[in-house]
């Protein structure tokens, strides 16, 4: 039987616990993994590794952080995401909320995409698929 | 690798654990600084002892094809000194391994006794991707290390680790 959201949701407070080094009780539904958490680029590896154990499902590269998006010229403009860069950026992280983010998607405000509420929907979807 | 901070390796299982050790010597000449009357290994050069055991059993384990760098000490607890005449073992696992990353878990013993634990996280860096172009010697696989590391290649095929503790 797939777990509970809360259930998902403490597993995951032991997780970023472990990995980023932070207490349990800081790891709140809204807090964001970089400002919040202080995670540095690494420990988004070291969080897919633990998600994979955790949870047993298998994250593929740039599935619940998207890479390479900012490199594509098509995508950016100054300092913020084009339209186009937006729509692939939703297309790609449909686990998180964008309603602050796309009234003005700058590229400074992209980590505060990454929430531990993000984290929650996306390993719920990816235990939702995984074959029972 | 420009600076050795392990003599050898004791044991070896490829793509598992690693055991490796160093003797402290007061030939050592940064000893007589740290600290002058009380020479000890210090705490840094434990962990960079480990990264260099953990960093090649990552290696190894991706047939030394990519760049192995230390991304991150994620934790490192000291309870005990090492000091000359003491032997430190560096006893490392591989807890996770793909083709963009590694984390190892790992213990430091003085004597045969546990006075130390280190988490590291090593990215894996193709050579392809070094954009900055740095030289070979700024990298860990350098060809005198493989000439270290083949000399004790009849330790290696042992396998297991004394203790198995870690």
């Amino acid at each position: 039987m797939a777990p509970s959201r809360d259930e998902v949701f403490k597993q995951v407070q032991e997780v970023l616990s472990d990995a980023l080094g932070v207490d349990t009780d800081e790891v709140t539904l809204e807090a964001t993994l970089q400002g919040d958490l202080g995670a540095e680029s690494i420990d988004f590896l070291d969080i897919v590794f633990r998600l994979e154990k955790a949870f047993s499902i298998k994250i593929p590269k740039g599935e619940l952080f998207p890479d390479g998006l900012l490199s594509n010229p098509d995508y950016v403009a100054g300092d913020r995401l084009t339209a186009a860069g937006l729509a692939e950026l939703k297309a790609s992280m449909p686990h998180a909320d964008f309603a602050k983010f796309e009234a003005e998607p700058l590229v400074s405000k992209m980590p505060d995409l990454f929430t531990v509420n993000t984290i929650i929907n996306y390993v719920e979807s990816k235990v939702a698929a995984a074959p029972a | 690798m420009r600076w050795f901070w392990i003599d050898t390796f004791v044991a070896f299982e490829s793509g598992k654990r690693a055991s490796a050790v160093k003797n402290v010597t007061l030939a050592e000449e940064y000893l007589h600084d740290h600290f002058p009357g009380f020479p000890v290994l210090p705490p840094p050069l434990m962990i960079e002892g480990m990264a260099q055991t953990a960093g090649i059993l990552v290696g190894e384990a991706r047939g030394f094809r990519d760049n192995v760098i230390l991304a991150k000490v994620k934790s490192a607890q000291f309870d005990d000194y090492a000091g000359p005449g003491d032997q430190v073992r560096y006893d490392a696992v591989l807890e996770t391994l793909d083709e963009r990353a590694a984390v190892t878990r790992g213990t430091v013993y003085k004597n045969g006794q546990p006075i130390g634990r280190v988490e590291l996280i090593f990215s894996n860096l193709p050579p392809a991707d070094n954009a900055l172009g740095l030289p070979a010697k700024n990298f860990v696989f350098t060809e005198p290390l493989m000439t270290l590391f083949r000399g004790v290649g009849s330790v290696a095929a042992t396998g297991g680790i004394p203790g198995d503790e870690c």
